[in-house]
């Protein structure tokens, strides 16, 4: 069943024009990750409009082709720049830099570009087998049940984030504030408006993504002055083919950081922990580990295969649950709305073509993706020598333009300048904005899922206790939200030295 | 960093304030068929205000830490803001592409010291390139201003 489902995907996904879709999306999508300030998540954003234009499967084909290219361009940056362009590529650069340096920087990329690949298809192969379980469990879901995964979605965040679970709380909560502004659908009031007819309409989560990820991330990379000192770099079939004839013996790094990728990328925010956890997992059953930190191939294969499978990962809630696992999974998932598909169990059985359309098109993508960043590594590497002042405000157009495009608003283009500065501001005073971005998306889903719960009981929260599957998840998702508060009691009773977590960037 | 942690989390609770104030007047109690419109916003702004009430407390209880953004840092950082913001201001009257076109040319000579052979080519060919690509190949419009309107969009 599984398997000719699949050969149907295929079938859409494997069309001159869908794979010419594909081509492009990476192209842009790993010059869109080699770039200062743009990344997965805004690159996907300011490219949405493009896709209004096109079949639905076509667009999610380009959005998703955007995202594994933005995924293969941080590594380039990191090894040959020793600049994360996302904060998953920050354990790259760890050794992938050093590599740079002594001048195997081909090497560097051929094992994080093969270990990126091999990362997303242990993902998609399992996203194959068990998104389909997945939507049908999903299908017997109620309102208490959505909300319940919308507590552990969050819970995820305030837990497991690391850094101050309460600035967590905070950003979160202003998301879901900011998605409630406008019309209430439910009972037709204004709400939040203050009298401001500009405020109506509300705040749309996209825009959201291009002011703090892609203006507050300029604004914060300028401080530094930006002058980009990289390495050479040659690739070439030879170092390409002995590389390959080395990865072999790093397989159970593969492995294990693959799983590690898996398990922690369908959760939020999990890609940027999942790469610190391979590589020091793999640092630990390393024969060697001194020469971590100095330039060791593993240190290179160990994040990369756990951020691309984490990245993959991302996918599996959104198109079973309809729940992103990610800022960039959130504007798929606003793209799906607005081509008129409704997101979540249902589109498995209503929508099959486009479902496997998009998974057959993650296979296919991720093939063409290793082969062209193989190739034309020079030419990506290039973009960085752009100068800074010709680079900066190109950038800052660019979003400009996408954040227009989304509803034909100027009044965006000032949200996205005010979402610059406050996406600058919360990032020095480390407010994480992946929750922001997130609660913004699924504010009004949230809202309406408690809604129709709390009618279901007549107002009592008991609902969430009383239906088996919720109350597991509810439980679930408390017991993570209290995690920063049981963690240091429970190291004190174990007589451990109360450690402060070693805040992770969550904004994957 | 400890002042700016200050200011930024009293912004946050004012903002949980009016949010509170607007969802009082919507109601946020059990309305004739469920909750009313401000049941859900009053709730977060609650949890707001009183996040950023003990953020604050911890603050005011840390040493000054390390410091927000030192002045050199900052001139940097408003040197991106506000060419930015004056192109912003421009595009609602020129049109988008007009307002790039000057906004580029103005940061890569004032920043970059580029030469005009290298600022006159990309200020004018970046606009019309993405002139072409959203309005001619994708159909997405953008913002137009008189120019357009002479040339005939």
């Amino acid at each position: 069943m599984g398997v000719e489902n699949l050969l149907l995907g295929f079938q859409v996904a494997v069309t001159p024009f869908n794979l010419l879709v594909a081509v492009m999306g990476i192209l842009l999508g790993t010059i869109i990750g080699v770039l200062p300030g743009l990344g997965g998540a805004n690159g996907v954003a300011i490219l949405l409009p493009v896709t209004f234009a096109m079949p639905p499967t076509s667009g999610i084909i380009l959005l998703t082709s955007i995202y594994w290219g933005a995924l293969f361009g941080g590594a380039i940056t990191s090894v040959l720049f020793n600049i994360p362009g996302e904060p998953w590529s920050v354990a790259t650069t760890f050794d992938g830099y050093p590599l740079a340096r002594r001048g195997d920087g081909g090497q560097a990329l051929t094992a994080a570009f093969t270990s990126s690949f091999v990362g997303a298809l242990f993902s998609i192969v399992l996203i194959t087998f068990f998104a389909p379980i997945l939507a049908e469990v999903a299908l017997r879901f109620g309102p208490p049940e959505f909300f319940a995964i919308q507590l552990l979605t969050f819970s995820s965040f305030v837990g497991l984030g690391g850094g101050n679970p309460l600035k967590t709380v905070v950003t979160i909560v202003i998301g879901f504030i900011l998605a409630s502004v406008g019309l209430d659908i439910v009972t037709g009031q204004l709400r939040l408006t203050f009298g401001f007819t500009g405020l109506m309409k509300g705040f749309d989560f996209i825009i959201a993504v291009i002011g703090l990820f892609g203006i507050g991330e300029i604004l914060l990379s300028v401080e530094e002055g930006l002058t980009f000192r990289g390495a050479k770099v040659g690739v070439n079939l030879r170092v390409v083919l002995d590389t390959w004839k080395i990865l072999p013996r790093f397989w159970r790094t593969f492995v294990r950081s693959a799983i590690i990728g898996f398990w922690m990328g369908f959760k939020p925010g999990g890609a940027t922990p999942a790469s610190f956890m391979s590589y020091a997992f793999a640092k630990r059953f390393s024969k060697n580990p001194g020469n971590f930190g100095k330039g060791e191939l593993e240190g290179v294969v160990a994040p990369e295969t756990a951020a691309h499978a984490a990245g993959v990962a991302a996918i599996l809630p959104m198109i079973t649950l309809g729940i992103p696992g990610s800022p960039t999974a959130a504007v798929m998932l606003g793209g799906l709305i607005i081509w008129g598909l409704q997101p979540g169990p249902l589109l498995f059985t209503e929508k099959p073509d486009f479902v496997w359309g998009l998974i057959a098109s993650m296979y296919t993508g991720n093939i063409i993706g290793v082969l062209m960043v193989l190739t034309f590594v020079p030419f990506f590497a290039a973009i960085l020598r752009i100068p800074f002042a010709i680079l900066t405000p190109l950038i800052i157009v660019i979003c400009a333009v996408g954040s227009y495009a989304v509803h034909s608003s100027m009044l965006d283009i000032w949200y996205m300048v005010l979402f610059g500065i406050i996406g600058y501001v919360f990032k020095k005073l480390d407010y994480p904005l992946a929750p922001l971005v997130l609660a913004l998306v699924l504010g009004d889903l949230a809202e309406s899922a408690l809604r129709q719960s709390l009618i279901m009981s007549q107002g009592s929260l008991a609902i969430f206790f009383t239906r088996p599957i919720c109350a597991a998840i509810t439980l679930l998702a408390i017991f993570i939200f209290a995690l920063p508060a049981i963690t240091p009691w429970w190291r004190r009773m174990r007589g451990a030295p109360s450690a402060p977590v070693k805040p992770i960037a969550t904004d994957s | 960093m400890r002042a700016a942690d200050l200011i930024t989390a009293s912004i946050l609770a004012i903002f949980g304030g009016l949010v509170i104030v607007d969802a009082m007047r919507l109601g946020v109690g059990w309305g004739m068929d469920g909750p009313k419109s401000g049941f859900f916003p009053f709730w977060l702004a609650l949890i707001l205000v009183g996040c950023c009430a003990v953020i604050m407390a911890q603050e005011a209880r840390k040493a000054t830490g390390r410091i927000f953004a030192e002045r050199e840092k900052l001139r940097l950082v408003l040197k991106v803001l506000w060419p930015a913001v004056l192109a912003v201001t421009l595009m609602q009257w020129l049109g988008l592409y007009v307002a790039s076109a000057l906004y580029l040319g103005f940061y890569m000579r004032w920043v970059g010291r580029h030469s005009w052979a290298v600022v006159i080519p990309l200020s004018i060919g970046i606009p019309v390139f993405t002139f072409l690509v959203f309005e001619k190949w994708f159909y997405v419009p953008m913002p137009k201003g008189p120019l357009e309107a002479w040339l005939g969009y």
